[in-house]
């Protein structure tokens, strides 16, 4: 599987990893102007490193959903082109600010990403929506954002089970959750995470 | 501006080029049905010259508008709640105390007298304005309502400050438990042993002293997981709440995100401890 644009597999410390080119954002091994990309630390890193055809080329225009401390958007924003951030909770929104600062295609946005329209004044339309919230009704999430995506767009989806039901079996919640992504998505793939993260699945969709 | 103009306007439509804080106010109050082309749309309205110079000001104005928003968020921060939660147990405490006196006193003088904070608040809404009794009993109507205030807002506030806390513990254990250690901070450094004897501190240092047994518990005594387990279990009980309790803290304090898995661990781990007495 052909890699995104701006993303490469370098070797540090003798181990081959993804890395993209930025400044270092969270203590992570760099190479030259190149920064580990560790699959441990992010679901989309293991995504990309595991071969599933995401359809990133690198360039796009993102909008991402749940960015935490931003240790995966700023590697997407290191190979994509406009980035949109989206985190509702203040704490780790600071940390984003520390990553946002130099990338000047990073643009944090402490909203809610279950009301769209409290952001849909800032964000165009994209090409990516990557989703990875920690909420019950991550399939709403993902319906009410679609329409930020274009057409030809792609949904890149992590559901965490636990966030659903902490007591149902995942793989029915990952059902439930599939079932309901079909009210406005064609899932093109599906991927288990483990061992690296339990109960999640990522999802490839498009907007049908 | 009417509403349909209003529903489809980009975040930049009513802000001057260079304005900052202008720009940082319209990315966070503003809104809108549906996205649009916002870099294209910019360019025609003159706001800047190029789709470069867009994304610029855009990076300009997320970052200060993100970065005022979690200031402002984060100084609804651990002190403020603490300050709340003593506040609202020192209010219903002297509420509590003049209610007595209002009763004793009521007691003399009506034949109809009761007890209570309820019967404060009947004999409040009298009309006897010249009654030394009834402007007492509207002390403590107020003193009760700024408690019931002072509870929704550390019920408000504490979410905020320690989501993970706030679910399991329930907002107003939560934040007696911050209160006691002195802050988030602290809390999160705490062994769950401690955790599980703040508000204990008397019987603690009796038990040192060598003159009483071990307290089993401190404040976490109200939680659900303590009170509704058989007396006999309720030392373990504690024992597994306040270990998950710190946890929680601790994942407040250092990532500040939510973890439901908690609660669900606690769930789990009480529900055993329960087992045993059926057994």
């Amino acid at each position: 599987m052909r890699l995104p644009d701006g993303v490469q597999r370098r070797s540090f410390d003798g181990e081959d990893a993804l890395a993209t080119r930025g400044e270092p954002v969270y203590g992570e091994p760099t190479d030259g102007a190149w920064r580990r990309w560790n699959p441990r630390r992010s679901k989309l890193a293991a995504v990309v490193d595991r071969g599933v055809d995401t359809g990133l080329e690198g360039g796009e225009t993102v909008l991402y959903l749940g960015a935490a401390a931003g240790t995966t958007v700023s590697h997407v924003a290191d190979f994509a082109g406009p980035t949109y951030a989206v985190e509702v909770a203040a704490r780790p929104a600071r940390d984003l600010l520390e990553a946002a600062a130099p990338r000047p295609n990073l643009f944090p946005l402490l909203k809610d990403a279950r009301r769209p329209d409290s952001y849909a004044h800032v964000v165009e339309p994209v090409d990516v929506v990557v989703q990875d919230v920690a909420t019950r009704g991550q399939a709403q999430v993902a319906l009410r954002n679609r329409q930020f995506l274009r057409e030809d767009g792609r949904l890149l989806l992590s559901v965490k089970a636990r966030s659903e039901d902490v007591t149902a079996d995942p793989a029915a919640v990952f059902d439930e959750v599939l079932a309901a992504l079909t009210d406005g998505y064609e899932v093109l793939s599906t991927a288990r995470l483990s061992p690296l993260y339990d109960d999640h699945l990522a999802v490839v969709a498009r907007p049908d | 501006m009417t509403g349909d103009e209003a529903a489809s306007a980009g975040w930049f439509e009513d802000v001057e080029p260079g304005d900052d804080a202008a720009a940082a106010e319209a990315i966070m109050a503003g809104s809108a049905d549906r996205p649009a082309d916002w870099p294209t749309r910019a360019d025609e309205a003159g706001f800047v010259d190029d789709e470069a110079g867009y994304y610029d000001a855009l990076h300009a104005a997320t970052m200060a508008a993100t970065r005022t928003a979690v200031r402002e968020r984060e100084r609804a921060d651990d002190q403020q709640l603490i300050h709340a939660v003593r506040a609202m147990d020192d209010c219903q405490r002297v509420a509590n105390e003049l209610t007595e006196r209002v009763a004793e006193w009521a007691g003399t003088t009506r034949e109809d007298a009761g007890t209570g904070i309820a019967y404060a608040r009947d004999l409040a809404a009298g009309p006897d304005d010249d009654d030394a009794v009834v402007t007492l009993a509207r002390r403590v109507r107020a003193l009760d309502d700024e408690a019931a205030a002072l509870r929704g807002r550390v019920e408000r506030t504490a979410p905020e400050v320690a989501p993970n806390l706030a679910a399991m513990a329930g907002p107003v254990l939560a934040a007696r438990l911050i209160a006691l250690a002195g802050g988030l901070e602290s809390l999160s450094r705490k062994p769950a042993g401690t955790v599980q004897v703040l508000g204990a501190e008397d019987a603690l240092f009796a038990h040192l002293r060598g003159q009483a047994p071990s307290p089993k518990h401190g404040v976490i005594y109200i939680h659900e997981a303590v009170r509704g387990t058989r007396p006999g279990e309720r030392g373990s009980a504690a024992r597994a709440l306040a270990g998950k309790l710190a946890i929680a803290a601790r994942v407040d304090h250092y990532s500040g995100e939510r973890k439901p898995e908690l609660d669900a661990q606690l769930a789990a781990r009480i529900e055993r401890i329960r087992e045993r007495e059926t057994a």
